[in-house]
């Protein structure tokens, strides 16, 4: 017997988030203009103690001041992602689910468009301005869960096929809403393009106000999902075996349901809907380290956010100067290994 | 809640009653309109610590509904069910689980887990949302599975074992709860005969080790017979009779409720035996 331990925990948590700093240097390091390791140390020091000024050249400036924050946003948003997809797994007891597979993040993508539509005739204080959209996908995300959820049941019980299937659908369904609103309202300046909410994308900046929004919102989330994270692993063996073993079932049902459509609306509202970061890396977590939640979710916190930052490099240097979307390289990865883990039989 | 006392303070008349069902009927039913589709009528019976109770019946005749208004996890439409005087379906989901432990037909298992993972499960209802499992309750899952004589299973993956192994580390995990109350659910349905007495010995020897009440929810007429202290017998919904295997044991009665001819004679232990008559009916 070798039960979980803190130390254990944190020693697994040390040794990615050293691998996330690593390939954070990484992004920082490659694209259009090349930095050195030591000029990019020396910055990212100055930046630490808050004397920007004192940077090398303009070329470090744009380095800091385009790169860090977009690296920072995938961060959160691969993060935020990977958690929600952990969750929906254990809650809808199906080892195929995440926020993209489901639906949620279409909804979550639908929930932001209709905020920044209805945002100047409703009188928004300003102050709210900054959390309406993702306050408006986490509704949206919260709406399609609930839906799904109802779609994919059959004679009372959740069923594998039904649920995966209400979720393929409920996605073109409301992708379909989503190119009809983006089309006739071509002209509004602040709707971002049909590839942002369709594919996912990092490139375009953010207020920094939303910085903080994001930031407070994924961690006041992931640490309310934790706190059911043995909860979470008797879910796992079905209802009803975790109700006889003292699982306040429908309370964390309800509980880690917000939380995780917060997170998805969160992650949708600044990046999109970028797919299979959700399925994928709770899998790879789970083979690693196991399928007990209490280290699941901080390991897949970290995977998401060293996939995403990879994708997103990747991203914008593959095809420099262009760019693909961030979602189009989750996809172009996580496709092939998510028919893998269906013909496994994972399901 | 109030629990019935009496002058002393003691919970009911007779102190050593653990587990009353008083009058507990439950119905079912898609539709609230419509008729129900399956009722359970007023059940009662009273089990002491030690003692086994088998409920017994034939398919759909409301056992595994009876066993779950007693677990306290549905509410009954009418009656209750107290244990240690207090009424089950008002406990606190955590509370209930350290009381009541639960060994269902089959625990399915989405990703695979070590029989010592699965066993340390039964600490559940122990330990607080953020915390790590203690030397304790790691001593007490370990004694578990050797109270069940499955200490070798420990490392083995649970989907990697036979199905009398894996039925004896869920007892092990219903164990760690340390109940009073321990409640199994068809628990050899797909034993084999070696397997079924296995576990039922070690079923009989947990109950007078350590003061367990046990409730068995089973259509083996004879395995029933042989462990069983009281044996509720259930008929579409009715609780036909409840009392010592002797009593409940008539030809006419199993005949009816089980629609075969059979003949009942005594074993060696003294408990009656059901032989089956093939072939008499047709």
């Amino acid at each position: 017997m070798r039960p979980l331990t803190l130390q254990r925990l944190f020693l697994r948590c040390a040794v990615l988030a050293a691998i996330l700093f690593v390939v954070v240097v990484i992004a920082l390091k490659l694209g259009a203009v090349q930095v050195s390791l030591y000029g990019l140390g020396l910055d990212l020091l100055h930046v630490l103690l808050r004397r920007t000024t004192a940077l090398s050249s303009n070329y470090d400036m744009i380095v800091i001041d385009i790169r860090l924050p977009r690296i920072l946003l995938s961060i959160v948003v691969g993060a935020s992602l990977a958690v929600a997809g952990t969750s929906f797994q254990a809650l809808l007891r199906n080892p195929l689910a995440d926020p993209y597979v489901l639906g949620v993040s279409s909804g979550a993508s639908l929930g932001a468009i209709l905020t920044l539509i209805a945002e100047p005739y409703l009188a928004v204080p300003l102050a709210f301005a900054a959390v309406a959209t993702p306050i408006g996908a986490s509704l949206g995300a919260a709406a399609t869960v609930t839906a799904v959820y109802f779609l994919g049941r059959r004679d009372g019980q959740l069923d594998s096929n039904t649920l995966l299937l209400s979720g393929i659908i409920s996605t073109s369904f409301l992708s379909a809403i989503i190119m009809f609103l983006i089309t006739t309202l071509a002209g509004r300046g602040d709707l971002r393009g049909m590839s942002f909410w369709l594919m996912g994308d990092l490139s375009s900046s953010l207020q920094p106000s939303l910085h903080w929004v994001l930031g407070i919102g994924f961690l006041v989330a992931t640490g309310v999902i934790y706190t059911t994270a043995s909860d979470l692993n008797l879910l796992l063996a079905g209802e009803k075996e975790a109700m006889h073993l003292g699982v306040d079932v429908r309370r964390v049902r309800i509980v880690v349901y917000i939380a995780a459509s917060i997170l998805t609306g969160l992650a949708v509202s600044v990046s999109g809907a970028i797919g299979y970061v959700g399925l994928l890396v709770p899998h790879v977590m789970r083979l690693i380290f196991g399928s007990d939640h209490r280290i699941l979710i901080p390991t897949s916190a970290f995977g998401g956010a060293i996939a995403v930052v990879i994708a997103d490099t990747l991203a914008r240097t593959i095809v420099a100067p262009s760019e693909l979307p961030v979602g189009a390289m989750t996809a172009l990865a996580g496709a092939p290994l998510f028919i893998y883990l269906l013909r496994r039989k994972f399901a | 809640m109030p629990a019935p006392t009496n002058s002393a303070g003691n919970p009911l008349t007779a102190s050593d009653i653990r587990l009353s069902v008083e009058q507990v009927s439950y119905a079912y039913s898609a539709n609230p309109t419509q008729a129900p589709l399956f009722t359970l009528e007023a059940s009662s019976f009273q089990a002491r610590p030690g003692e086994i109770v088998a409920i017994l019946g034939p398919n759909a005749s409301g056992k595994s509904t009876l066993l779950k208004l007693i677990a306290g996890v549905q509410a009954p439409l009418s009656g209750r069910v107290l244990l240690d005087g207090f009424i089950t379906h008002s406990l606190a989901p955590r509370i209930r689980a350290q009381r009541i432990a639960m060994v269902q037909q089959d625990s399915p298992l989405l990703f695979p887990s070590r029989a010592w993972e699965f066993v340390l499960q039964g600490r559940h209802p122990y330990s607080r949302s953020l915390r790590f499992e203690t030397e304790n309750d790691i001593n007490i899952a370990r004694n578990a599975l050797a109270q069940v004589g499955a200490e070798h299973l420990s490392d083995r993956w649970m989907d990697q074992i036979s199905g009398g192994e894996k039925q004896r580390v869920i007892l092990a995990r219903a164990l760690a709860q340390q109940p009073l109350l321990l409640l199994l659910d068809e628990p050899t349905l797909h034993l084999d005969i070696g397997s079924q007495v296995g576990l039922l010995d070690t079923l009989r020897r947990l109950a007078a080790e350590n003061r367990y009440t046990v409730v068995v929810v089973t259509h083996e007429l004879n395995l029933a017979a042989e462990y069983a202290d009281q044996i509720v017998l259930l008929q579409k919904g009715r609780s036909l009779r409840v009392g010592p295997p002797s009593a409940v044991y008539q030809r006419e009665l199993l005949e009816q409720v089980f629609q075969t001819p059979l003949s009942i004679e005594s074993s060696p232990s003294g408990r009656p035996r059901v032989t089956i008559l093939p072939g008499a009916n047709s």
